[in-house]
């Protein structure tokens, strides 16, 4: 007991520093940067997840906003059968909720990954994509969620009183993302430091001498795909639950590129990398948009993707390649130290 | 009871017989070694043993259990490892994850032990470091424990993936030309590093060599095998001495007089 509530410590804390940042946001804000700031957080989940596929096991998914909109309908459908309630008790129903999308989306990666994960590279890409844009056209012709109008009014987050406090809906729905960012990150950073991730990673260096040195690798392979779906999933239904409205051209292949995007920008095989680059990719294009006012023609793409191509020719392992922020800070450290200098 | 028997194996790609009715067995304990020209299908028959190819005939049996059927992993499991002729380590990860990657068989703990940090995560993961780190040691390689495998020189190479087999607790190893592109003072240092694991790991070994002073210096039995079949099988002596692992090797005179 005392050492699980050792091993809890370092999440605890980082969720309580950034409830408290966030508190700061409310007040400080408007909505409109609220609302990227929730983007990010999806976005972190996002790349994350997607990284512990593409980048830690080393196959190619290019499937990734399938796998959102799985969880982000789920949830949203869900919560037309069970309702909301008002007060603190809603923070458990939208968890709930992401459990139930997450699982959802978990499913269908298990349903996609079991056949085609025997398949090597560029052949899984294309599957993923296809499943992609078959979720996509399932969602876009299913009338009970919808269809091509989308689906409106899914309940998000309210405001509610806590004694004399009056909790914010963009603080409910920001600890609510908040904590799923966490989950994921220390959900992943620990399983690669452990015997499961090890076998992630001999997959991605070497199939055959994996396969050899006991490793099932099938095996291997369907469960990062599998854990990687569900985070996909829990993305969507904060994605459902904050924007109160879902339509199918929201989880297009553009989602799913720019999911790869993040991870290949922030580096495959780095967490920390996969969260630098998810606040890059969904801050940049926002940032420049008064620079459209300004020149009257939209040239913010043409910038952002510039942007991307000098990166990739200044950085082409990603901004951190395989290492973590931390593995950097404890090398400045080793530097900094009066020992070392010479 | 033999530790190893493998029984008329047979190895058909399309239309070529890369193996052809092979059998030979290897008792608990023995050194053998498996020996031919380029292309005679050894690395083919290492292949079938360890499950990476399944033999389109014939049975292998390992103490006692059938291997026809079982994948490269399960086959791990059972006790038998291999090395590579062309070195296949994880290379961008370090030494010591590399020998822990071979280890996850003395790991139980599961998904949430390890997310959750707990005491049996703790536990095993500790052990599994302490053996991994003792079996670089041993070999001479823990200083180099934290470095990426793919920056070692190429000889400590071949012995990482000597140690990483190891750390499966294997009863067989399967050496896939572990001399190959080494000097004269690096081939003296594996033998007797062969030497050594047999003993202290009360290891059975089976040898594929080019290098003969090797092969003929340390091996107790040697296998030829030549187009896929065998055509030798005995002690160095009589290896070294036989008409047609001459002939297999350096062609017949009628041979000489056709060529041109």
């Amino acid at each position: 007991m005392k050492i699980l509530l050792q091993s809890m410590k370092t999440p605890l804390i980082t969720f309580l520093v950034l409830l408290g940042i966030g508190l700061f946001i409310d007040i400080g804000v408007n909505a409109y940067i609220q609302l990227i700031l929730i983007y990010i957080l999806i976005n972190m989940i996002l790349a994350m997840s997607l990284n512990l596929v593409n980048g830690y096991t080393g196959q190619f998914s290019l499937g990734h906003a399938g796998f959102m909109a799985t969880g982000a309908y789920t949830s949203a459908y869900l919560s037309t059968l069970i309702p909301v309630p008002a007060g603190g008790l809603q923070i458990f129903s939208f968890l709930l909720f992401a459990v139930c999308g997450g699982t959802m989306a978990a499913l269908a990666g298990l349903v996609v990954g079991l056949p085609s994960l025997r398949l090597k590279g560029d052949y899984l890409a294309i599957v993923t994509l296809g499943f992609g844009e078959i979720i996509r056209v399932v969602l876009l012709n299913t009338s009970a969620v919808g269809g091509a109008r989308g689906m409106y009014g899914i309940s998000g987050p309210t405001d509610w009183t806590l004694g004399e406090w009056t909790v914010s809906k963009f603080v409910t729905g920001y600890s609510h993302a908040i904590f799923w960012v966490l989950v994921c990150f220390f959900t992943l950073w620990r399983l690669i430091r452990s015997s499961h991730g090890r076998a992630f990673l001999s997959v991605r260096e070497d199939e055959v001498a994996a396969e050899s040195m006991g490793v099932n690798t099938t095996q291997t392979k369907v469960r990062a795909f599998v854990l990687s779906s569900f985070f996909a999933g829990v993305a969507g239904s904060i994605f459902a639950h904050y924007a109160n409205y879902l339509n199918p051209s929201s989880f297009s292949f553009m989602r799913s590129v720019d999911a790869v995007i993040m991870v290949v920008l922030g580096g495959m095989g780095s967490l920390t990398g996969s969260i630098v680059a998810a606040m890059f990719i969904t801050i940049v294009p926002e940032a420049l948009r008064p620079l459209q006012e300004i020149l009257g023609v939209d040239i913010r793409m043409v910038i952002y993707s510039l942007s991307l191509v000098l990166l990739m020719i200044l950085r082409p392992k990603g901004l951190f390649g395989t290492t973590e922020i931390t593995d950097i800070i404890q090398w400045l450290k080793r530097k900094m130290s009066p020992g070392a200098s010479r | 009871m033999n530790l190893l028997d493998v029984q008329s194996i047979t190895m058909q790609f399309g239309g070529l017989k890369a193996v052809d009715q092979l059998s030979f067995q290897i008792g608990q304990g023995e050194l053998i070694g498996l020996i031919g020209p380029n292309g005679a299908g050894k690395t083919t028959v290492f292949n079938m043993l360890t499950g990476v190819y399944q033999p389109t005939q014939g049975d292998v049996l390992f103490d006692g259990k059938s291997l026809i059927g079982l994948k490269p992993f399960q086959i791990s499991a059972l006790g038998m490892t291999r090395t590579f002729q062309n070195i296949r380590l994880f290379k961008e990860l370090s030494v010591l994850d590399n020998v822990m990657v071979a280890g996850s068989r003395d790991i139980s703990y599961g998904f949430f032990s390890s997310v959750l940090k707990t005491a049996k995560y703790l536990r095993e993961e500790k052990e599994l470091r302490e053996k991994s780190l003792n079996l670089l040691s041993i070999f001479g390689l823990d200083k180099h424990a934290t470095d990426e495998a793919g920056s070692l020189p190429y000889g400590q190479q071949r012995r990482l993936e000597i140690i990483r087999a190891l750390a499966t607790n294997p009863k067989l190893i399967c050496l896939d030309e572990p001399a190959a592109g080494m000097n004269h003072n690096e081939t003296h240092r594996l033998m007797e590093t062969i030497a050594k694991i047999r003993q202290d790991f009360k290891l059975t070994v089976l040898l594929i060599e080019h290098d003969m002073k090797l092969v003929m210096g340390i091996c107790e039995r040697i296998v030829v095998l030549d187009h896929g079949c065998k055509i030798e099988e005995g002690p160095p002596v009589q290896i070294q001495s036989s008409a047609k692992v001459i002939e297999a090797y350096l062609g017949t005179d009628e041979d000489l007089q056709g060529g041109h």
